[in-house]
């Protein structure tokens, strides 16, 4: 039984009147590829942030390797081992590929105000040393021959990739991938799933919201459905594709009869 | 302190606060419809003022104060056509720096046309010895005026913005400036005519406050912040609480007056600003939440 | 590698010598009074540089903290002690050498705090005044910022026209030079004239150094990582919050250091340095020479500041600064001048590691 990674236990948020995310409980073991499916609306980027810590839940519980961290700011949060990114890309448009994948590595390293202003030789290694993870990285990625290319100037696909390998950079036990597919073509997409395993395989684990199915069936271990804030199904993606509450909040009454 | 000195300070705090309410109005509007803060918004009470009082060397009072209201407008129309239009994606900060670039210009162009001179406009009634009395109290009938024609504006304001064609299509503007655009609103034209209309209500309130306050070049800028504390403390956009919160804030200032040195006053307002800014940065009639969402 | 950030350094370092020798040459040396005080002015720019460009807040009220250094120095070094030195507090000064013995213009004897211990004074007390403002006050956003930075400025300068301890509307005068050492003093009488050039100078480029150090590190980064997506830059375990406080104190220290200065070099210092329009001055120069363009900032902050001193500007000296403002937002908002990061000449660049 693999460690449990991420809990969320009763998760609420309201806005206004609103009910943004109603209740909502699940786990995240270790090593799994884990996707949050919904219609839009269903307030699965919200429930992001309510994880990421970007804003606090109503109600509810985060626990994240133990350790509770309901309404962590987002940079707390960072440093635990939990790394996101987002449904349109945030990229540092005005910095070269490198610097944006090295801001990655602010977490893992110290070095403050009044050491890089006086330029310590304590600071010369640790940005080599920074330097050279993010230079690891992007190759990783297949972005090398990008780095020092503004970002900005990159084509879409590519800054998804850069995006990703930013977050990669906080050496993050959890990555949060926010619609990761959006905007890519079938070719792009098929290269983001391969991308995916292998980062699983290099240890991190994957908690995916996705409107793109085929991505979702073929790589995700664990499906939880969302609709208007609620979880109303969770379990391996061939469950989810028979289940008929599934079935009715996507298509209709009519299909969901119909096995 | 006896009743008629009660009824003097409040009356006196009434009319100041109603005159930063309307700066906070003239805020509000262009606001709503723009999002920019005009830091600019303080000189139009002054350049109507200024431009009244010229023109009233030359032509009777009442139309002297007509034609500066016109003169106002029209800069205020000129100043959106210059400068605002230009830049129709800028970021706050650029917008600020803007605004703050066209106060400083007509402030200095003031200078340079009517030096530093303090001057006022005649009394509308009477003259500075004339008197009313209400409740014992002897109050000046200029300041009776003062609240008239601020009330006269707020109330043709809400009327204009319920019951107009215009008025309605620049809260269309102000709610979802794409959306009134798809449904033939010029919104371009509900932008200079925001900056118009701040203008016109500016240099009004600035005519008839003229007398008690006298006017000088540089009285633009405190005006600006006044309003802008009001509108904060109103919670910026709501008009109709920005007139609350400008009698609150003028009658706070006669309270600091009556009771401690005069030169507090203006302390007043920047306390009142900071701590409304700390604090509760939505106002004090608006849900914290609502403002947090306002991109902004 | 690291080398290629330090040359403009270097370029400024002979700028300077090669300026005091063209102007020695013109015989006009007395041009640099002006360049000297233009100069502890630039600090305030840097500062605001670093605060605006880099951190992405904008202060309007950044004049209240060169008062808060200037007046600071001015108070502490001109209240006369004399009455209290047999007191227990004072005399232990004494004996550590922290209160300074002189006579003033009519010949009476002063014994006041000395400029060093009153400068490091005036840094903790700026320091701790950016703390408490802004603690509530970065967090704002915008239109908020701008107002709460100028309430503050406001504030400083209704507080020295008010209170007798800083002479109201006069100021403060008869402020002692800074004897630094060995001779060296921040004093703005002609015979120290080229002396106190190169001190100004100093302190400025030493402040370039600092910042151009910083710029590069990983504060340098998180701070453009902030300004450009404040989002990102959080969700990647930047403590943005904490970012920006230490940058609004670190500008507030410059500001405060170049007022002290400049009130030790001109012997006085006075409410109209506090003004709305001050602060506007220094927003206006910060944007001219380009927003994340410390160099540009700089060279701006010089120029534009040595121009008003020197009355070109006529009356219409503050207009000057509005209408720069303007333009330089709707035409160039990114300032006149970009720094050329590409165009190193090739034996000083670094060889590529990868293709």
């Amino acid at each position: 039984m693999a460690e449990i990674l991420l809990q969320t236990a009763n998760l609420d948020r309201y806005f206004g009147g609103l009910c943004a995310v109603k209740d909502v409980s699940f786990t995240v073991p270790r090593g799994v590829i884990k996707a949050i499916i919904g219609p839009n609306g269903a307030g699965k980027t919200t429930l992001f942030n309510l994880i990421a810590g970007t804003i606090p839940p109503n109600h509810g519980t985060v626990f994240f390797r133990g350790r509770q961290i309901t309404g962590w700011k987002p940079h707390s949060v960072a440093a635990l081992g939990i790394a996101r990114t987002f449904q349109t890309t945030k990229l540092f448009a005005h910095m070269t590929v490198l610097e944006n994948v090295m801001v990655g590595r602010h977490p893992r390293t110290r070095s403050g105000f009044l050491a890089g202003m006086l330029s310590l030789p304590r600071i010369w290694r640790e940005e080599g040393d920074s330097k050279a993870k993010a230079t690891a990285i992007l190759e990783n990625l297949d972005l090398a021959e990008y780095a020092s290319e503004i970002a900005s100037n990159l084509p879409f696909g590519r800054q998804r990739l850069v995006e990703f390998a930013r977050a990669l950079a906080t050496e993050p036990a959890l990555l949060l991938l926010d619609e990761p597919a959006a905007g890519l073509n079938i070719y792009e997409t098929k290269e983001l799933a391969d991308l995916i395993l292998k980062i699983r395989g290099q240890g991190v684990t994957c908690l995916v919201v996705e409107h793109d199915m085929s991505l979702v069936m073929n790589i995700s271990d664990y499906v939880v459905v969302l609709d208007q804030g609620r979880k109303i199904a969770e379990g391996p993606p061939r469950d989810i594709q028979r289940n008929p509450d599934v079935i009715r909040i996507y298509l209709g009454d009519d299909h969901a009869q119909h096995p | 302190m006896n009743l008629a000195q009660i009824v003097q300070y409040c009356l006196s705090g009434i009319a100041a606060g109603s005159v930063y309410a309307i700066v906070a109005i003239g805020f509000n509007i262009i606001y709503n419809t723009t999002g920019v803060i005009n830091f600019a918004q303080g000189e139009f009470l002054i350049v109507g003022a200024m431009t009244a009082i010229s023109l009233n060397q030359i032509v009777p009072l009442p139309i002297a104060i007509v034609l500066a209201v016109v003169v106002t407008v029209l800069l205020g129309g000129l100043i959106e056509l210059a400068f605002i239009r230009r830049v129709p994606n800028a970021s706050v900060m650029r917008l600020i720096v803007i605004t703050i670039g066209i106060s400083i210009i007509v402030r200095e162009a003031m200078l340079h046309i009517w030096d530093e001179t303090v001057r006022s406009l005649p009394y509308f009634t009477g003259s500075e010895m004339s008197t009313i009395s209400i409740l014992g109290a002897q109050i000046s009938p200029q300041v009776l005026w003062v609240l008239g024609v601020c009330a006269v504006i707020v109330a043709a304001l809400t009327l204009f913005f319920r019951f107009t064609l215009t008025g309605r299509a620049m809260r269309a503007c102000a709610d979802d400036r794409m959306a009134a655009r798809l449904c033939g609103v010029n919104d371009r034209w509900m932008v200079t005519l925001s900056f118009m209309l701040s203008a016109g209500i500016g240099a009004l309130a600035g005519c008839v406050i003229s007398p008690v306050t006298q006017t000088q070049y540089d009285m633009g800028a405190p005006l600006a912040i006044k309003g802008f504390t009001v509108a904060i403390l109103g919670g910026l956009g709501n008009s109709m609480a920005a007139v609350a919160a400008g009698l609150l804030l003028g009658l706070l200032e006669v309270f600091m007056v009556s009771q401690f040195q005069v030169a507090y006053k203006e302390a007043v307002s920047i306390v009142v600003l900071l701590l409304i800014l700390v604090f509760r940065p939505s106002g004090l009639f608006a849900r914290p939440e609502t403002s947090a969402l306002r991109a902004f | 590698m690291h080398l290629q950030r330090y040359l403009p350094v270097i370029a400024a370092v002979l700028a300077v010598v090669v300026l005091h020798l063209a102007l020695s040459v013109a015989d006009a040396t007395y041009y640099m009074t002006q360049i000297t005080m233009s100069a502890y002015y630039a600090l305030v720019v840097v500062g605001l540089c670093l605060l605006m460009g880099y951190a992405g807040q904008v202060s309007l009220g950044h004049a209240g903290f060169f008062a808060i250094g200037g007046y600071a120095s001015a108070a502490l070094t001109t209240s006369n002690l004399l009455a209290y030195q047999h007191t227990r507090p004072i005399a232990f000064c004494r004996s550590l050498g922290l209160l300074l013995e002189r006579q003033d213009l009519y010949g009476t004897s002063i014994l006041s705090f000395s400029p060093w211990l009153a400068f490091a004074a005036a840094m903790i007390l700026a320091a701790f005044i950016a703390l408490i403002i802004g603690l509530p006050v970065i967090r704002l956003k915008g239109h908020y910022l701008a107002m709460a930075t100028l309430g503050f400025g406001l504030i400083i300068y209704r507080i020295v026209l008010a209170a007798d301890g800083f002479g109201k509307a006069d100021g403060i005068i008869n402020v002692p030079p800074f004897r630094l050492f060995d001779g060296l003093q921040v004093n703005g009488r002609a015979p120290f004239r080229v002396q106190n050039y190169y001190i100004a100078w100093t302190v400025v480029i030493a402040a370039m150094v600092l910042t151009t150090n910083l710029i590069h590190s990983r504060i340098g980064r998180a701070l453009r990582s902030i300004h450009q997506s404040e989002e990102a830059a959080h969700s990647l375990g930047v403590n943005t919050y904490r970012c920006k406080l230490c940058t609004f104190i670190l500008s507030a220290l410059f500001a405060a250091a170049g007022g002290a200065l400049l009130t030790h070099y001109n012997g006085s210092i006075g409410p109209s340095e506090v003004t709305v329009m001050k602060s506007v001055r220094y927003v206006a120069i910060v944007a001219v020479g380009g927003m994340a363009n410390l160099w540009g900032a700089l060279l701006m902050g010089v120029l534009l500041n040595f121009l008003s001193l020197r009355g070109v500007f006529g009356t219409y000296d503050d207009a000057v600064f509005g209408a720069i403002l303007i333009a330089i937002m709707l035409f160039a908002p990114d300032g006149l001048l970009r720094m050329p990061r590409l165009a190193w000449p090739p034996f000083l660049a670094s060889r590529r590691s990868h293709g």
